[in-house]
């Protein structure tokens, strides 16, 4: 198998049409103008020596090791900063170069340890293997001279010598072994975005410093580990390979983790993983990564990983480990038992969002085709449900409109209700880079989030808004641009219903629609709503961005028909650079909608009332559909509360946890009989289960998942299921258990199920995916290649709708016992109810759900930064600790739901949106005051948890 | 008529009492009860001389006395210097003092002659008219008569000042500068300082005229902050010219327009180098750029760039005045014009000596300088900065012109020159070489960062014997590697001291007898 090695081409790909020929040692090789000499002689075979530059970051000419010479020009100019010219001659080894780089190695090796058997990066380092092509044989300076290897020289302390710093949970940083190359300080800069690293000193004395001299755990880094990529000897290490050793082979396959859809290198040696390397033809990340995708996958193995299945008659009893068989045949006997006994309807089931495609469709086609019904619904309920819906209304798909390379295009960039820095870090890294390149930024978020303000970045427009207040806003950009002519008539006319846009216009440029009333409600300067309306509308290709600050609202569909409508009434729809695009939260959430998962739709978005589309499921599975939409999750929850629901099987989500008003859950689950968990862990949900069914990781199966851009990016398995089962293979044998007729061999048959009976991914394949890498569906005999940008010369639906987005103020309101407004959201190290990251280092940057408050509330009400405080809602009351700060305006607080102690949706109400159900989080009015500690429904709760946890042991045979 | 008194308010007169002696004037006319007028002018650059106060009296002229010390005040006013009265400092017309009467003054014309800050007397003597016919000309036809002029960079590089503003004239951006280098860091150089302390409005003038040739709005002073006063000068200077309407937005009336900023450096002579300079003035580290791209195409802030040095931009207002053809008359081969060439270290007649190029190192050194201030035989001279060869007397034909030091391996620079008597150890000189490039080097490439220190360390083994011809043999790879590898000029030409101090002067390089132990 081997590592899948990728060519390093020295310095950035150009982008230029214009093609130049030159002739390197002999050879003629034709590259794009603007590429470096560097590049064109890797492009023709030939490698010139190098340290400093990778093709990740812009030339630096530092290293001095790929001097060449060029015919008719003076000198040896680098060839990694010189771009090549038409006709040139370029020498790459010449008696003079080679005195030369052997001059600058021995430089190099006579202030380096010469500890290579020893050290972590034998076999992986650049400067060794640079030594070897020089042809270094000799180091006539010796070796007691100034330098940063020995701690003493001559027994006095050497002053110059730096301790290792092992502060960062995942890397080491060894200065001793630094060759001050400064790629990771550019990695920093160009890749990342974050700035954290630069060179400290000046001459002999430079060297690589997180911030001012600091620990890299304590200076700004995000740990991203585009510095150890980056780092071409020991000095920025892994701390998995210091202990493991050099991988020997590695599979590309996709982060589990957000939305965006990493492609990594899973370096493996065996059947153990050593690291995972961002992979550059990774479409959506090109290379790039965050700390949860590179590094945070150390819950695979935590001890408290679940591994055999587990059963219990009542949730107060322990867990009986048993085998699969008998968890199987007990978990099909009671889903056949509640059903013969409280009917057809009365079992469901959730799919996840964190499985694969071809996991999620088994789901939905276990519960149609076997349990006979359509109560299957999956997490999306809870985060992009809306967008669904509005997209699917204006534009015709629900789905965003672009790939993530369209960014490099985008002159305006709009933020609405989404943190990209924490949330989606490395798609925010290829945002900041293009923002640096000076396009301009504007948010609508009420929090100060980091893009706001970071390294070289400042929001031409921040539009703190009022929680719940969107819909307004967004209707009031739109008013200035319709009232001040800003809009693209020659677009609308060609592409949408001119009628329906002069009803909409009317509408929006009513007078209570206008920034001066709407920012008077939302508490918004209505100059910056001018200025921004102006801004998006004038500046060129213009793209909007959001999250869940948008769609978890009781109005999240209608923002969401904003947001469309302002696209399109700025001709902002159908080519680079533009566009609608929801970031999507979890790694295959979009996946999981695009099979099936809701409980209206069959695979592909069509409804089930449909009689063409359920022929041809009919026809394949051999049964008759149910032809009506099945229940939501909170249908699903009422109904259990109501005894009409007593049955369900939960594929890795934790409703509990992450589902809003956590004492309605509970009591909806605690009225089940019986309650399936597939997941890894004993989740919080798993507290009300009777039946716990262990899951396998990514790492451990193969499938696809699809990103937020539509992109059906390949999951490969890089080693065996610890816990016997991949997650299809589980799902399959229930079915099988329940006397369903499957018989996959492999995760590639369900694919080609889908294909075949899903239009738009017709085309696509696994040995499709093995050739093209990843498509972006629609994927058809339309579209062969995919579907990079959608609605390119018309809307799918035809004529893209606007409609009139009324604003109604959510029923959830301030008063004088909740003077303050609740939001929530995340953080870069923790990744959703945490149950992932919370089992890895990443804890070392959050360990806790802290209450984000401004210091004139915090003030009013005697608290100061780091007490205990109680949060109380009119759902209930949790108690976490208070951190002050201005990055909330006056009368807004926020925390994130990472922590299952804090149980933020203890507080969160159930109002939701209108037309999908989507939860209100966003939205909640609480109270703050100081507290002593955990209120008493945490302790129950922990006193519960603990209790249903228990898994009892085998007694000893006498 | 009121007396005129000039007294140099420049540096280097200051440091050598200057200010006392004004002191003391003010206080003698005080006391005397006589009302006189006190100018304090730039230095002529007879350093030697200074301080060196000048009277203009109605009959005779200016009337120069030096060295002048406090000391000295009381009996000069006794001998009636305010007329021209002698006296054991009297030295005559200054223009006749024979270090001064044997030079060509064309940009250092107005220096130590004028009140600096006064804009009449600068146009009284012929200042503006460059500015003035510049604006009534195309930019291509300023950039032409420039490099026509064959004026060449004089911060040491030499390049073709026309070719460069070309490139920027020719680059197409929303805004371009005009940067102009004042980071005099070289040993033995003043120049820059003498012409911003003694006439700073040439060097506006000078910018002004880049400004509207390239097309460029606004301009930067970068000097270090070694020169307090030249920064105090200039910006009085910048100030006056502002609210003359010789800067903003219609300079001289025209539609041209231009600002200039000053801006301090840090103390690092690497951001002398033009690439450091320009991240200095973005605000980033003193780092070295590769280039290209050159700073002409995306120089500050990315933008195109003319960055020159002060006396590059100071000689263009008078080519501009008086013609190409008029400048390039003076000179030899490619170098074309005049060099304020700077003598300095142990030197009987230090000082500023503006000539045209073509006199040789000899005439510069003995004639001109005096031989040493010791008495002793020279040994050997640096000419150009820490960076430049030193020459021994036996390159002392050498002609001062860009291309005959550099077939000796040598280099103009700057023009300063270090005189250096018998007693000098070349060993050490080449030592300080090394540790100078060791000491100044930003670090961004390994040739400088690494091979600086090793270079210490290896001609100290030299110096305590231990295998020196081996040492030798390493530090002749090592500046090879430097030479060729380096990424600037710092690393670039530190070879140029260690190489010629080891060539030419190799018997310092031999171990010294190891003392025996008295038995």
């Amino acid at each position: 198998m081997g590592l899948v090695q990728e060519i390093d081409y020295g310095t950035p790909a150009s982008t230029s049409e214009k093609q130049v020929t030159l002739t390197v040692d002999g050879f003629t090789v034709t590259v794009p103008e603007g590429t470096s000499i560097m590049r064109a002689s890797m492009e023709a075979g030939i490698a010139i020596p190098k340290l400093c530059a990778t093709d990740m970051v812009d030339a630096f000419g530092s290293c001095r090791l790929c001097l060449v010479e060029i015919d008719g020009r003076n000198g040896t100019p680098s060839s990694c900063t010189t771009p090549v010219a038409p006709g040139m001659v370029v020498h790459t080894q010449t008696g003079r170069l080679k005195d030369i780089r052997r001059g600058v190695m021995e430089l190099y090796i006579s202030d380096h340890p010469l500890d290579c058997l020893t050290c972590a990066a034998n076999g992986d380092c650049e400067l060794q293997t640079q030594a070897g092509v020089v042809g270094l044989r000799d180091v006539r300076y010796g070796y007691e001279g100034d330098n940063h290897v020995f701690k003493k020289n001559d027994g006095a302390e050497n002053f110059k010598w730096m301790a290792k710093d092992e502060s960062n949970p995942y890397f080491t940083y060894d200065p001793s072994k630094c060759i001050v190359c400064s790629r990771c300080v550019r990695a920093c800069e160009e890749v990342q975005g974050t700035f954290a690293l630069t060179i400290e000193g000046r001459g002999f004395e430079s060297r690589v410093s997180p911030g001012m001299h600091q620990l890299f755990i304590d200076s700004e880094c995000v740990s991203c580990g585009a510095c150890v990529q980056a780092c071409p000897t020991a000095t920025l290490s892994e701390k998995s390979v210091i202990k493991i050793g050099q991988p020997e082979h590695s599979v590309v396959t996709t982060c589990a983790y957000c939305g965006v859809g990493c492609s990594f290198k899973a370096e493996m040696r065996g059947d153990e993983l050593v690291r995972m390397v961002p992979y550059k033809d990774g479409k959506a990340n090109r290379g790039h990564s965050c700390v949860k995708g590179r590094f945070a996958y150390g819950y695979s193995t935590h001890k408290e990983r679940i591994l055999n299945p587990m059963i219990r008659e009542k949730v107060t009893d322990p867990w009986r480990e048993v085998s699969w068989e008998e968890a199987l045949t007990h978990t099909a006997n009671e889903f056949r038992r509640i059903q013969y006994q409280y009917g057809r309807t009365s079992i469901g089931g959730i799919t996840s969002s964190r499985c694969t495609n071809e996991e999620t469709y088994l789901v939905q086609k276990l519960i149609r085709q076997g349990f006979r019904n359509n109560n299957v619904d999956t997490c999306a309920r809870v985060c992009h449900s809306p967008t669904g819906y509005g997209l699917g209304q204006t534009f015709g798909t629900s789905a965003g409109t672009q790939d993530f390379d369209s960014i490099e295009k985008t002159d305006v960039v709009m933020i609405i209700g989404a943190n990209p820095t924490d949330a989606h870090p490395v798609f925010a890294s290829r945002m900041k880079k293009r923002l640096r390149k000076g396009a301009k930024l504007i948010v609508l978020d009420p929090r100060r989030t980091d893009i706001v303000r970071s390294a070289h970045i400042e929001a031409q427009h921040h539009l703190p808004l009022k929680p719940g207040t969107n819909v307004a806003v967004v209707t009031a950009l739109a008013h200035v641009i319709v009232t001040e002519g800003l809009f693209d008539e020659a677009f609308i006319r060609e592409r949408c219903d001119w009628d329906e846009f002069q009803d909409w216009a009317s509408f929006v440029a009513l007078p209570e629609n206008s920034p001066e009333v709407v920012g008077q409600l939302a508490n918004v300067d209505p100059e910056e709503i001018r200025g921004a309306a102006r801004l998006f509308a004038t500046g060129g290709n213009g793209a909007i961005y959001y999250g869940l600050g948008v769609t978890e609202h009781s109005q999240g569909s209608t923002t969401v028909i904003a947001i469309a409508n302002l696209a399109m009434a700025t001709g902002n729809v159908g080519r680079p650079g533009v566009g609608v695009n929801p970031l999507r939260g979890q790694n295959n959430v979009q996946g999981s909608c695009d099979m099936g998962s809701f409980p209206h739709e069959l695979p592909g978005y069509r409804h089930v009332s449909g009689d063409a589309v359920r022929d041809i499921y009919e026809s394949l599975w051999g049964v008759k559909l149910d032809d009506e939409p099945g229940l939501r999750i909170p249908n699903m929850l009422d109904a259990a509360v109501d005894g009409s629901f007593k049955g369900l099987y939960v594929q890795g989500e934790d409703i509990l946890q992450s589902d809003p008003d956590t004492k309605h859950v509970a009591a909806g689950l605690a009225a089940m009989e019986c309650v399936v968990v597939h997941d890894l862990f004993l989740n919080e949900t798993a507290n009300y289960a009777h039946v716990f069914l262990p899951g396998s990781t990514f790492l451990e199966k193969d499938g696809t998942f699809t990103n937020a851009e539509r992109r059906i990016n390949r999951v490969r398995k890089v080693m065996a299921p610890t816990n016997g089962l991949a997650d299809w293979e589980v799902t399959q044998k229930l079915a099988q258990t329940m006397g369903l007729d499957w018989n996959y061999q492999h995760p590639s048959e369900i694919m080609d199920e889908i294909a075949k009976t899903t239009p738009s991914f017709a085309s696509v394949s696994y040995d499709y995916l093995e050739k093209m890498g990843s498509v972006q569906w629609p994927c058809n005999e339309k579209a062969p290649e995919g579907t990079p940008i959608m609605h390119i010369s018309g809307f799918v639906r035809g004529k893209g709708k606007f409609i009139r987005t009324e604003y109604v103020a959510t029923d959830e309101r301030t008063g004088p016992r909740f003077p303050l407004l609740l939001t929530t959201g995340r953080i870069l190290s923790q990744y959703n109810v945490g149950a992932q990251t919370r089992r890895t280092d990443n804890v070392m940057w959050h360990s806790e759900d802290r209450l984000e408050i401004h210091p004139h509330d915090a003030e009013n009400r005697g608290l100061r930064d780091g007490d205990w405080v109680r949060l109380t809602s009119r759902s209930g009351e949790t108690t976490l600790r208070a951190l002050i700060t201005d990055k909330v305006s006056p009368g807004v607080v926020y925390t994130t739901f990472h922590h299952p102690d804090t149980q933020a949706n203890v507080i969160t109400t159930d109002f939701s949106d209108w037309a999908t159900n989507c939860p209100e989080y966003k939205v909640t009015a609480v109270q703050v005051g100081a507290s002593n500690g955990p209120s008493e429904w945490q302790l129950d709760y922990d006193e519960q948890a603990r209790n249903s946890r228990r898994i009892a042991t085998l007694e000893a045979a006498e | 008529m009121i007396p005129r008194i000039y007294i140099p308010g420049d540096s280097g007169a200051l440091a050598l009492g200057a200010e006392k002696v004004a002191k003391a004037i003010e206080k003698e006319l005080a006391d005397r009860g006589i009302e006189a007028k006190i100018v304090r002018n730039g230095s002529r650059g007879a350093y030697f001389l200074e301080p060196m106060v000048e009277v203009a009296t109605t009959d005779k002229g200016r009337v120069a006395y030096g060295p002048v010390k406090p000391s000295d005040v009381k009996s000069l006013f006794d001998s009636g210097f305010l007329t021209g009265g002698h006296h054991k400092r009297w030295l005559g017309a200054p223009d006749k003092i024979p270090f001064l009467a044997r030079q060509t003054r064309l940009t250092f014309a107005r220096c130590g002659l004028i009140n600096p800050l006064s804009l009449d007397h600068y146009k009284a003597h012929g200042g503006l008219k460059g500015l003035q016919n510049a604006v009534a000309m195309a930019p291509a036809e300023i950039v032409k008569q420039v490099a026509e002029s064959g004026l060449r960079g004089r911060g040491g590089a030499g390049f073709p000042t026309g070719i460069k503003w070309k490139t920027v004239l020719d680059t197409t951006a929303d805004k371009k500068y005009i940067v102009c280098n004042a980071d005099e860091g070289d040993s033995a150089t003043f120049a820059d300082r003498m012409i911003m302390e003694g006439d700073p409005f040439v060097l506006i003038e000078g910018m002004a005229i880049a400004g509207v040739a390239t097309g460029a709005t606004k301009g930067f002073v970068y000097i270090r902050s070694e020169y307090p006063h030249a920064v105090a000068m200039m910006q009085k200077a910048v100030d006056v010219a502002r609210e003359a309407g010789l800067l903003g937005v219609n300079v001289l009336g025209s539609p041209n327009a231009f600002d200039m900023e000053i801006r301090v450096g840090a103390g690092a002579y690497v951001c002398g180098e033009e690439t450091s300079l320009l991240n200095s003035l973005e605000g980033k580290r003193g780092v070295v750029r590769a280039k290209p791209p050159l700073p002409a195409i995306q120089g500050l802030f990315g933008k195109p760039t003319v960055i020159n040095n002060v006396i590059s931009l100071a000689s263009v207002p008078i080519i501009m005045d008086k013609g190409a053809a008029f400048y390039k008359d003076f000179g030899m081969g490619r170098s074309r014009g005049t060099i304020p060439i700077q003598i300095a270290g142990n030197v009987r007649y230090g000082g500023l000596f503006e000539a045209a190029f073509g006199m040789t190192l000899g005439e510069i050194v003995d004639d001109i300088g005096g031989g040493t201030a010791t008495g002793r035989p020279v040994k050997a001279v640096q000419v150009g900065g820490p960076l430049g060869a030193y020459f021994p007397r036996a390159l002392f034909d050498t002609p001062f012109d860009y291309e005959a030091f550099a077939a000796r391996d040598g280099l103009i620079g700057h023009a300063g020159i270090t005189v250096f008597d018998d007693t000098a150890d070349m060993l050490k000189q080449a030592r300080f070489a090394m540790e100078f490039c060791a000491i100044e080097s930003c670090g961004k490439c390994t040739p400088c960062r690494i091979g600086s220190t090793r270079g210490v360390e290896t001609i100290d083994k030299i110096a305590r014997g231990i295998e020196p011809e081996k040492q030798i043999e390493l530090v002749t790879d090592l500046c090879n590697t430097m030479k060729f590898g380096s990424l600037c000029a710092l690393g670039g030409f530190t070879p140029y001291p260690v190489m010629s101090a080891i060539n030419h002067f190799r018997d310092d390089f031999k171990p010294a007898p190891v003392a025996e132990a008295a038995e």
